[in-house]
């Protein structure tokens, strides 16, 4: 084995053998999020089941109740937590990203691993509420008696596609979090518009149809859509469109987001 | 001929000091530099924290690296361990580095000792199954069996330093490298330490160390670097070194303070040396070792403690606060105290020492510091420089004659 270290010059190779490597502490550190989210905690676990739980009831009493808003001939508060589940997800996903190397800065400026490793490792705690909630979405299913197809498999493919959104996004916010400090009150505040600026309690079929694919530019559009046809199918359309336009994005924020960090993680121990 | 594990050449590292580093940077100085064209932007201090640094590591060899605080030590270390990035200059490592430079690292407060034994292992390197096999192993070294599944928030400080150090200390990298961690611990855990160390050398590997205490060095290493404003002062065998560094006074630290503040019932803040002079310690003055500390709260009876040395790491006398009872421990009274303990003049002979320092835990354990603190007897009015006479001491002794009977 024969290393050399010395100033790196023009942009960084993705090293990707490397990454892999070390994938047992990618684990690890996802094990100690996972098993640390809810120590010292009076109810523990149940937090995963209250968070969407209490939105929902809101989301259905402001959407569904008082503003009326069509839930496309499904039971509304599923109609709203099929929306919310992958909001949540990619929320909390990448809001763990993002300040995942300022959380460590212990370790990144005491130990060397590649340090793509905390943003990544960062969402799976996020993932594990979200399984969850999903399980709680087959309880709610069942009791509304909402029939499901096997465009219910689609599920899978669509929640790999929120958590690349998250990780990619992650990955760019985490490193950029490093440099400027400003991300630290941005997160959250765009995180907060975000759930009413996408169709978590209401259907994208109440945007006119030809703002549509502007307002897919949002990629958490195609993926809620999504959602909702593989849950519901009848009304709940997907415009394949909005859906390729995520996976665009998604890919897009994963290529910058990772070039991004690889040029900015050398300085990382000295600007943390 | 032994492998070179590390060949570095011409290391530097910069920093950038003043208002435009990245450092102190926000979104909203990044927006208005780019909207002035960068017209107004004033060149930021430069800082070379490091400056052509070469120097190889051989298989089976244990490099020092002496310095005072900021001379660069630990920007070395870093660089090494590939933390942070060469300004200028390379290194070139050959084998697999594990570097130490702060105990616990990654140990999380709420998980079990088992479980940070995993993810510690895990974050410096070890695979799952050798932690696993090497889990009982650690958990003995540590001397932490029954607590191994208490979350460490609950491990006093000596526990939790154990337990960190072993998991370290059950490496197995071509090199080792490790900074100042062995300033923590009760002595006996350090001297196990060393010993897994000297180990670590004897196969076929490297250990890089940074240590204020010249006795460790002394005792652990061949060859000793000597960084002073990050350039190679001296290199070379670790006596000669360590001597350089000693007589041109560096060392001269004569107050310290513990590196964490312990937020516990029992805090030792500073230790100083006190003399009247400024300048070396004459061979008949009188100084004092005065203890700072304050006891907030119930604490079990313990000690307040030194050791002096001399520079080759030999003890000269040790002396305890208690030593003027029949108890080894006594009870503390509680406020802010200042202890003082006075050292005669006539008794050391010319020469640098070193003081150990032994801090009371809440538990009525001792935490150890080895050599935190430093002075030099000069030859002014020692009796040793009157005629050469050797030996350690140099005491003024009484004497009588009187006619026999």
């Amino acid at each position: 084995m024969h290393k050399v270290l010395r100033p790196r010059q023009g942009l960084a190779r993705l090293n990707l053998g490397e990454l892999w490597s070390y994938r047992e502490l990618l684990f690890f550190f996802a094990w100690r999020d996972i098993l640390v989210r809810y120590k010292q905690t009076v109810i523990g676990i149940l937090w995963a089941f209250i968070r969407p739980l209490v939105a929902m009831v809101v989301f259905t009493l402001i959407f569904g109740r008082l503003a009326k808003l069509p839930s496309n001939a499904v039971p509304y508060p599923v109609f709203a937590f099929a929306g919310l589940l992958p909001w949540q997800l990619f929320s909390s996903a990448f809001m763990e990203a993002s300040s995942s190397v300022v959380g460590n800065s212990q370790l990144v400026s005491k130990v060397y691993f590649p340090r793509l490793i905390i943003p990544i490792s960062a969402t799976f705690s996020a993932l594990a509420d979200f399984l969850v909630s999903a399980v709680m979405l087959i309880g709610l299913l069942l009791w509304y008696r909402v029939p499901v197809s096997a465009n219910v498999l689609w599920l899978i493919p669509l929640t790999a596609l929120c958590m690349l959104l998250a990780v990619g996004g992650g990955i760019w916010f985490s490193a950029l979090f490093v440099r400027y400090r400003d991300i630290r009150h941005l997160i959250p505040f765009v995180m907060q518009l975000g759930i009413y600026l996408t169709p978590v309690g209401f259907s994208s079929a109440i945007i006119p149809e030809r703002w549509r694919l502007l307002y897919s530019l949002n990629p958490m559009v195609g993926v809620i859509e999504g959602f909702r046809w593989a849950l519901f199918g009848g009304q709940n359309t997907i415009d394949p469109r909005a859906l390729a336009l995520s996976v665009v994005i998604a890919l897009v924020m994963l290529a910058v987001g990772t070039v991004y960090f690889r040029n900015t993680e050398r300085v990382f121990a000295d600007i943390i | 001929m032994p492998a070179t594990l590390v060949s570095a050449r011409g290391l530097g590292k910069r920093y950038l000091i003043g208002p435009d580093a990245f450092r102190m940077q926000t979104l909203r100085d990044r927006i208005t530099e780019v909207l002035r064209g960068r017209v107004r932007r004033s060149d930021p201090r430069e800082f070379w924290a490091l400056r052509d640094v070469s120097f190889d590591l051989a298989a089976g060899e244990v490099l020092g690296v002496i310095g005072r605080n900021g001379a660069g030590k630990s920007t070395l270390l870093k660089i090494i361990s590939e933390i942070t990035e060469p300004t200028e200059g390379e290194a070139h490592l050959f084998g697999r580095v594990a570097s130490l430079l702060e105990v616990g690292v990654g140990f999380h407060p709420e998980l079990s000792g088992r479980e940070n034994v995993f993810l510690n292992g895990a974050i410096l390197g070890m695979s799952r199954q050798e932690i696993r096999r090497k889990f009982d192993e650690i958990v003995a070294f540590a001397e932490v069996e029954q607590f191994i599944d208490t979350p460490v928030k609950r491990y006093s400080s000596g526990m939790y330093v154990r337990l960190a150090f072993a998991v370290a200390a059950h490496l197995e990298p071509d090199m080792l490298i490790v900074d100042e961690v062995l300033a923590v611990g009760d002595a006996a855990f350090q001297r196990k330490c060393l010993g897994k160390m000297e180990n670590v050398a004897s196969h076929q590997r490297a250990v890089m160390v940074v240590s204020h205490n010249m006795a460790t060095i002394a005792q652990l290493c061949q060859r000793a670097i000597w960084l002073d404003r990050g350039r190679i002062v001296h290199s070379g065998p670790v006596r000669e070194v360590v001597a350089a560094y000693l007589a041109q006074g560096a060392a001269g630290a004569d107050t310290w303070s513990p590196p964490s503040q312990r937020d516990a019932p029992i805090a030792l803040h500073a230790v100083s040396i006190v003399r009247e002079g400024s300048s070396d310690i004459a061979g008949d003055e009188a100084f004092e070792v005065v203890f700072d500390y304050s006891v907030t709260g119930p604490v079990a009876p313990g000690r307040l403690a030194l050791v002096i040395s001399a520079s080759d790491g030999a003890a000269i006398f040790a002396s305890a606060s208690t030593d003027h009872l029949p108890a080894l421990r006594e009870t503390w009274r509680s406020g802010r105290r200042r202890a003082r303990c006075r050292i005669p003049g006539h008794l050391l002979a010319p020469g640098n020492y070193f003081v150990t320092i032994s801090e009371p835990t809440e538990d009525g354990g001792d935490i150890i510091h080895d050599g935190v603190l430093s002075f030099t007897i000069s030859e002014q009015n020692s009796l040793a420089a009157r005629d050469g006479r050797r030996g350690a001491v140099a005491p003024l002794l009484a004497w009588s004659d009187e006619e026999a009977p």
